[in-house]
């Protein structure tokens, strides 16, 4: 039992950091059908930018408050990665918007290439650590340990999902954006700027993603050139298995798939009897993934779009 | 073909004869002007070429976006390698194990499609994506309790293919030249390839080729005419499979050993990038984006060299710059040309004609394919 509620909080803690990264994909494949390919590396690049304050600043000032510095390292990753998350938009996809629909596509790779590479170049290709000014407290809560970092990691995802909600329900800007997802041609004959719309999304999902980044760094203690990818990856499942294009689902999807793994990673080796050990956590991730699809072809919170005549 | 001189197009049999003796020179033009590596290096644009015409069957013909497609080349390797390597003592004649991981990738093809066919699109992208990851973890993890696949460290000592008792692995002096594995393999990767190529071409004209074009144009509407649309789909997904597999077994041999990082998600989409980069659909146009897109990491090693050259000395580490400037270049050629290099001529039509229809068929995954 303690097992259970120990992987259960590590899932969900992991699965708030997916389903921030999966809102990104959401709301630019709700608008544009594409998938953004790169945010991934958005993400990176967030972790990469803050940790370079973060390092930086401890260098300089090695007695200045953890929080302040903190604060810092996310508020300068936030809009280097907005700015970034508009440029990709406007040199990769943009031009493309009336080409073919695996053109963007190609181009997203393109770009994640060159962002893998570009920090690679930066930063190098070992692993940076995270410095140690993260709360370090702990509980313990029916048997499990829950950690200050995890706590706040939930609480923030909470609140900016909450926000991004509002956002998208009850402000203009959020009804320009819907009614860009469902007919851009519509809106433009509304009034809608929809470039302006597309772009503001891309710079959302950006700036969530560089909060994801720092976040998924301070779990891990670590950051990496490479991280983007697997997180991406994982992410953009979520947003499938919640039903891509759909805000609620890509929480849920991130959520879910987060404690999946968790409690996969936790279990398989008991359910096995200890034939497949837990680095097969990943297996569970895309083998839930696959079923949902198979009885759910559209997702989980997906609607049924009629097949076009 | 848009840029064959004239007399060439009025001579096809000269022309055919001149690019038969091309080809069957290369390795050593190749060889002696720029070095035994670019033999290997074509070797691998052949290997790809095979793999993207494979993958070609399936989203350039039927139109299903497949970005686990690796998985069915890792599959025939790794058949390749259980039963020609020392890993069980087995060493069966490669054209039993080469079919056989033909069979084995189709049959994986059927496997996956069946459960996951009536999802469209890019529910479709992100199942075979997690097919392939599934794969690729099998193979990384499966050295314990029972040492199936030995892990990250891959299987070794691999045998080569030898063909009537002569090893291709090894140097034979020939006429007094020395030849080196890498150019025996290029004639029978060569080889493959034109067969390849050749089963391409019938399968798109031929009715199978007509109802994936139907599939790929508009579902509903092939149902309608009575196509089995799970069927002709299925049928797809098995034929791109073992042409990843019989790819995967001539890696095996040709490598002498595999590990799962051969097989990783990028690869997949890599594939995929040279069909849409060299023109989706149409046979010569993926040829050239396999070419391309193998030749021109490698082209990039010269960095260094040229950096010398003209600056005097390396400010860069050539093998950090050249994959950023590959992607550079995968998105310049993208938006320089959003139909691929050499697009079939269906899809240039449907590109270049500006009416509401074309807008609306651009946004299809399905329709702009064609």
């Amino acid at each position: 039992m303690d097992i259970f509620i120990q992987q259960l909080v590590n899932g969900l803690v992991l699965g708030s950091i997916y389903a921030l990264v999966a809102l990104g994909y959401t709301m630019v494949y709700g608008i544009l059908e594409l998938i953004n390919f790169a945010h991934g590396e958005v993400t990176m690049i967030g972790a990469m930018i803050a940790l370079a304050v973060i390092g930086a600043l401890l260098g300089a000032y090695p007695q200045a408050p953890a929080l302040l510095v903190l604060l810092a390292g996310v508020l300068a990753a936030i809009p280097a990665c907005m700015a970034l998350g508009y440029v990709i938009e406007r040199v990769a996809y943009r031009p493309l918007r009336r080409a073919p629909r695996l053109a963007p596509l190609i181009t997203a790779i393109g770009v994640s290439i060159v962002l893998q590479n570009a920090a690679m170049l930066i930063w190098g290709r070992s692993y940076i650590s995270f410095p140690p000014i993260l709360p370090h407290g702990s509980h313990t809560v029916l048997g499990a340990v829950v950690t200050d970092l995890q706590i706040v990691i939930v609480a923030l995802s909470i609140l900016i999902m909450f926000g991004l909600t509002l956002l998208v329900e009850r402000t203009r800007l959020g009804r320009a954006m819907r009614a860009t997802a469902q007919s851009r041609e519509m809106a433009e004959l509304m009034g809608v700027n929809v470039n302006t719309v597309i772009s503001i999304t891309f710079i959302i999902g950006s700036a969530l993603a560089a909060i994801a980044g720092v976040m998924v760094s301070a779990y891990y203690g670590l950051a990496h050139y490479y991280m983007g990818f697997m997180l991406g990856l994982k992410a953009f499942s979520a947003a499938v298995l919640g039903g891509i294009g759909n805000l609620a689902g890509a929480m849920l999807g991130g959520l879910l798939l987060g404690v999946i793994e968790a409690l996969g990673a936790g279990y398989i080796g008991d359910l096995t009897g200890g034939f497949l050990g837990s680095n097969y956590q990943d297996v569970f991730a895309f083998l839930a993934l696959i079923l949902v699809l198979v009885f759910r072809p559209t997702g989980l919170l997906g609607e049924r779009v009629a097949q076009r005549a | 073909m848009p840029n064959v001189p004239e007399w060439l197009r009025r001579h096809p049999r000269l022309a055919f004869g001149l690019l038969a003796v091309l080809l069957a020179v290369l390795p050593f033009i190749v060889g002696a002007g720029l070095g035994r590596g670019w033999v290997r290096v074509l070797d691998f644009a052949l290997l790809y070429a095979m793999l993207a015409l494979g993958l070609n069957i399936v989203v350039g013909y039927a139109g299903l976006l497949d970005l686990g497609y690796i998985a069915f080349y890792a599959l025939g390797a790794y058949l390749f390698a259980w039963l020609s390597s020392p890993q069980f003592g087995l060493h069966l004649p490669f054209w039993l194990v080469l079919p056989s991981g033909a069979l084995l990738a189709g049959g994986f093809g059927v496997l996956l499609g069946a459960p996951t066919l009536r999802l469209r699109g890019d529910y479709l992208a992100i199942v075979t994506l997690g097919f392939g990851e599934i794969v690729r973890i099998f193979m990384n993890n499966l050295d314990a309790p029972v040492n199936i696949t030995n892990g990250p460290q891959g299987i070794n000592l691999i045998d080569p293919i030898s063909i009537g008792g002569v090893s291709l692995g090894v140097r034979h002096t020939i006429l007094g030249v020395h030849v080196f594995p890498p150019t025996f393999y290029y004639y029978l990767f060569l080889f493959f390839t034109l067969f390849t190529i050749l089963v391409a071409m019938r399968l798109q004209d031929s009715r199978i080729g007509r109802a994936w074009a139907a599939i790929r144009e508009d579902e509903v509407a092939a149902a309608a005419m009575g196509i089995d649309t799970r069927s002709v789909k299925l049928l797809a997904f098995a034929m791109g499979a073992s042409f990843g597999g019989l790819a995967g077994g001539l890696f095996a041999a040709f490598q002498g050993f595999i590990s799962p990082e051969s097989f990783n998600l990028m690869e997949s989409v890599m594939i995929l990038c040279m069909i849409v980069l060299g023109g989706m659909g149409n046979i010569p146009g993926v040829i050239l984006g396999a070419v391309l897109l193998t030749v021109l990491p490698e082209a990039l090693r010269y960095l260094g060299a040229w950096q010398r050259a003209t600056l005097g000395h390396v400010v860069v580490d050539p093998n950090d710059l050249r994959m950023l400037l590959f992607g550079l270049a995968m998105v310049a050629m993208m938006l320089f040309r959003p139909a691929g290099l050499l697009p079939s001529r269906q899809r240039k039509r449907e590109f270049r004609a500006e009416d509401g229809v074309a807008g609306q068929e651009a946004a299809s995954l399905y329709d702009a394919q064609a």
